[in-house]
C-alpha cells in the first residue's frame, strides 16, 4: 500500500512537490534558528562560566550585594582552607580562586613619570601553580602578541588596551588599584603579552594576572573575591550545579554573618537564568509558531490539493472505497511527504547550522558598549537534538494540514456523486 | 527755626535711640558668619606647622592605624610622609596648590593624583584625595551665617551654615557648631550640591596652643562607607616653624 502511495506521488509531482518543498523549508528552518539560539546561548553560558560566573560561585554575602562594584574590602578570606574543602567535598567540579578590580594601568617614560595611562578590569587567578587557568580562560588561544606569564611579576594584557597605551610585551607597567582596606596600591609589572578573546567586555581593557601578584598588590594574604566551580567537562548542567549550592549553603546556614560565604549557580547571576528560560522559551514558540504557519499552508495546499483531486476522491467513492479508507490513504500520503520533507529539512538545516557553527558571524559591533559576555564572534551549534527537532513540525504539520483539509471527504454525498460526473 | 527743628531731632533721635537699645545689644552679641570664620581661620591656619599624627581607621571589618609625619606651609603645600605600618612606610605625598603626587617606594614612581582618584579615600580613611586638596582656610570657599545656638559637648556653640562661593569645592555645604568662647568647630556636617549629608565630623580634645585652641582628635565619618569612621589623632604638632622650600619639590619624595 504504502509503495502504492509513494508511486502515485511520484507519478503526480503537482501533488507533492509544494507540500515537500513546504515542509523541507519550515524544517530547515527550525533546525536552523534552533541551532542557531543554541549556539549563541551555549557560547554566552560557556564564556560567562569561564570569565565571570562560574557553574558555580562563592562569595561573601557582602560582595554578592554589591558586586559589580568589586568591592574587595568585602571578599573571601581563608580562601585555600575554603578550597581544600570543597575539592575534597565536590569532586565532580574543578575550584578555582579568583581577584577582579579595577586599574589603572600607568605606563612609565624613561624618567619614571607617566608617558600613558588607561583603565583596565583585572582578573587574577592561578596562572603558575598546579591549578593553572590559562587553558579556562583560553588563553594560549587568545594570545595576540608575546607568550603566556612565565613567572610571577608578568602579566597580560588586552590587544585593545595594548595598543592604546604603546605597549609591547616586555614592557614595564605599573598598576594602581585600591586595596582590601581601601588604601592606594601601586606595584610595578611586566608586559608578558597581549591578548584578544573575542569577547567585548573583556578585550575591551582586560588585564590579566597571577593571583599570588593580586593578592601581594592588594594586601589581601589568603584572599580572594570569589571561588569559582566548573564542572570537569565545562558543560553547565542546572540541576548538579543547584544540588551542589543547596549542599554548600545548607552546610553554612548557620553563618549569618556578611563575611560568611554564600554559594550560587550560573542561573542564579547576572539574570543569567532569566536569560536561559526566555531563550527556552521563545525556542518553543518558534517551534509552535512554525507548526502552525507550516500546517496553515499545507492546510491551505491540501484543500488545493482536494479541488484538484475532487474527481478522483469521487471516483474512488463510486467504486465503492470506504470514507475512512481515502482519507487515511491520504495521511498516509501525507507521513511520506512530511517523512521525506522533514529528511530534506533537517539535512539542508543542518548544512547551514554546521557552516555557521565553524565560520561564525561577526557581530562585534552589535556588542561594543555590551557587559555581557558575548562572543564577537556569534557561533550556530549541532546538537543532538538538531537532528531529530525537525521532524516533529514536519510530521504534525503535514498530518494536521491533510487531516483538516481531508474532512471534506466525510461530506461527499454517494447519491450527489453521478451528479457531479454528469457536470 | 532750624535750630529748633534740629534740637527736636536730636531728641527724638535720642528717645528712638534709647527704646532700640535693648534690641541692639542683642542683635551686636549674634556675630555674622564671616566673623566667625575669620576667627575660625586664626585658630586652626598657621603660616607653617609640623606635625605627628595618626589615623585610626575603623573599617568593617578590622581596625587599622596609619601614623605620619606633615609639614605643612601656608595653605598651598604640604609634605607628608607615612611612618607605619610597614606596608605604608615611606609612602610620600605632595600635595601644591591643586596637585597632589604620590611616592611609592615598593615600586620607586612617583605618581600624580588627578580626576577621578582624588575621590579616592586616602590610606582606606573616611578622607579623600579632595579633602586633602581643600584650602584649609573655610573663609576663602565659603560665605557664612549664623542660623542659631545649641550646646555640644556641654559647651555653647553658634550654629553656622556655609555655602560655597565658587564651583571648585568638594562639598556644597557644611554646618557647623562653633564653640562661642573659643572659636572652635566641635561639630561639622558636609553636604553636596544637592543637599545629601556626605560626612559628619566631630573635633574633640581642644587645647590651648602657642596662643590658639586646637583640636588634638578630629573623628571623620563617610556617611556613604560603612565601617565606623576615622579618627585623626594628632600626637604632636609645632606651629611657624621655618620648613626649608627643597622639602615641598619632586625630588624630596625619592629622598
Amino acid at each position: 500500500m504504502i509503495r502504492f502511495l509513494i508511486k502515485g506521488l511520484l507519478r503526480d509531482p503537482s501533488r507533492s512537490l509544494f507540500p515537500l518543498l513546504v515542509v523541507t523549508l519550515g524544517v530547515a528552518l527550525t533546525v536552523l534558528l534552533h541551532g542557531w539560539l543554541g549556539g549563541v546561548m551555549h557560547d554566552f553560558v560557556d564564556t560567562s562560566a569561564r570569565f565571570s560566573t562560574g557553574h558555580v560561585r562563592v562569595v561573601t554575602r557582602a560582595y554578592a550585594e554589591q558586586e559589580d562594584q568589586f568591592p574587595n574590602d568585602l571578599a573571601l578570606l581563608g580562601v585555600e582552607k575554603l578550597l581544600e574543602e570543597l575539592r575534597q567535598k565536590e569532586r565532580e567540579l574543578d575550584w578555582v580562586a579568583r581577584i577582579r578590580f579595577t586599574a589603572l594601568v600607568d605606563v612609565p617614560d624613561e624618567q619614571g613619570e607617566t608617558k600613558a595611562q588607561g583603565p583596565a578590569v583585572a582578573i587574577a587567578a592561578d596562572l603558575l601553580s598546579q591549578h593553572n587557568e590559562l587553558s579556562t580562560l583560553n588563553v594560549p588561544r587568545a594570545l595576540v602578541r608575546g607568550d603566556v606569564p612565565p613567572r610571577a611579576g608578568w602579566v597580560l594584557l588586552s590587544e585593545e588596551l595594548a595598543q592604546r597605551l604603546g605597549l609591547t610585551p616586555g614592557d614595564r607597567l605599573t598598576l594602581i588599584g585600591s586595596s582590601m582596606h581601601g588604601a592606594m596600591a601601586i606595584g610595578n609589572f611586566r608586559l608578558a603579552g597581549t591578548v584578544r578573546f573575542g569577547v567585548g567586555p573583556m578585550d575591551r581593557g582586560a588585564l590579566l594576572m597571577d593571583l599570588s601578584d593580586a593578592r601581594q598588590l592588594l594586601d589581601m594574604e589568603d584572599g580572594a573575591s570569589e571561588v569559582l566551580g566548573l564542572f570537569r567537562n565545562r558543560v553547565y548542567r542546572n540541576a548538579a550545579a543547584r544540588a551542589v549550592a543547596q549542599r554548600f549553603n545548607q552546610e553554612y546556614a548557620k553563618d549569618t554573618g556578611e563575611f560568611s560565604p554564600i554559594m550560587m549557580t550560573l542561573g542564579e547571576q547576572q539574570g543569567l537564568g532569566e536569560y536561559l528560560s526566555y531563550v527556552g522559551v521563545f525556542s518553543r514558540i518558534m517551534v509552535v509558531v512554525f507548526v502552525l504557519a507550516m500546517s496553515l499552508v499545507l492546510w491551505n495546499a491540501g484543500l488545493l490539493g482536494a479541488l484538484r483531486r475532487h474527481g478522483e476522491v469521487g471516483v474512488r467513492l463510486a467504486i465503492g472505497e470506504d470514507k475512512g479508507h481515502i482519507y487515511r490513504s491520504m495521511l498516509a500520503e501525507s507521513l511520506c511527504i512530511g517523512l521525506v520533507g522533514s529528511v530534506l529539512g533537517t539535512l539542508a538545516g543542518l548544512a547551514v547550522v554546521y557552516v555557521l557553527q565553524v565560520k561564525g558571524i561577526d557581530m562585534g559591533r552589535f556588542f561594543r558598549s555590551s557587559s555581557l559576555m558575548f562572543s564577537n564572534v556569534v557561533r550556530a551549534r549541532v546538537t543532538p537534538a538538531s537532528f531529530y527537532l525537525g521532524f516533529v513540525p514536519g510530521l504534525f504539520s503535514t498530518m494536521l494540514g491533510t487531516a483538516l483539509s481531508g474532512i471534506r471527504i466525510y461530506k461527499r454525498e454517494t447519491a450527489q456523486l453521478f451528479k457531479e460526473f454528469e457536470s | 527755626m532750624s535750630a529748633v527743628k534740629n534740637g527736636m531731632l536730636s531728641i527724638c533721635n535720642s528717645v528712638l535711640l534709647f527704646l532700640s537699645a535693648p534690641f541692639l545689644v542683642t542683635f551686636a552679641q549674634t556675630p555674622s558668619g564671616d566673623w566667625i570664620l575669620a576667627r575660625l581661620d586664626e585658630n586652626l591656619s598657621s603660616t607653617s606647622r609640623v606635625l605627628v599624627s595618626k589615623m585610626v581607621i575603623r573599617g568593617r571589618r578590622e581596625v587599622r592605624t596609619i601614623e605620619a609625619k606633615s609639614w605643612i606651609q601656608g595653605t598651598e603645600k604640604s609634605f607628608t610622609e607615612y611612618l607605619a605600618p610597614p606596608r605604608e612606610k615611606g609612602t610620600k605625598m605632595l600635595k601644591i596648590g591643586d596637585r597632589l603626587w604620590m611616592y611609592s617606594p615598593s615600586t620607586d614612581r612617583t605618581i600624580q593624583i588627578a580626576g577621578h582618584m582624588l575621590r579616592q579615600s586616602v590610606m582606606g580613611s573616611d578622607l579623600s584625595y579632595e579633602d586633602m586638596l581643600e584650602d584649609p582656610k573655610l573663609s576663602h570657599l565659603y560665605r557664612a551665617e549664623v542660623t542659631g545656638s545649641e550646646v555640644v559637648d556641654g559647651r555653647d556653640c553658634w550654629v553656622v551654615a556655609l555655602v560655597a562661593t565658587s564651583e571648585k569645592v568638594a562639598y556644597h555645604s557644611r554646618k557647623m557648631w562653633v564653640d562661642k568662647e573659643r572659636m572652635v568647630p566641635l561639630r561639622a556636617e558636609l553636604f553636596a550640591r544637592g543637599g545629601k549629608l556626605l560626612k559628619r565630623m566631630e573635633l574633640r580634645d581642644v587645647r590651648r596652643l602657642q596662643g590658639r585652641w586646637f583640636p588634638m582628635r578630629i573623628w571623620f565619618k563617610d556617611v556613604l562607607k560603612a565601617g565606623e569612621g576615622t579618627e585623626f589623632i594628632v600626637e604632636s604638632i609645632e606651629f611657624d616653624l621655618h620648613i626649608p622650600d627643597y622639602l615641598f619639590t619632586k625630588a624630596s619624595l625619592t629622598k
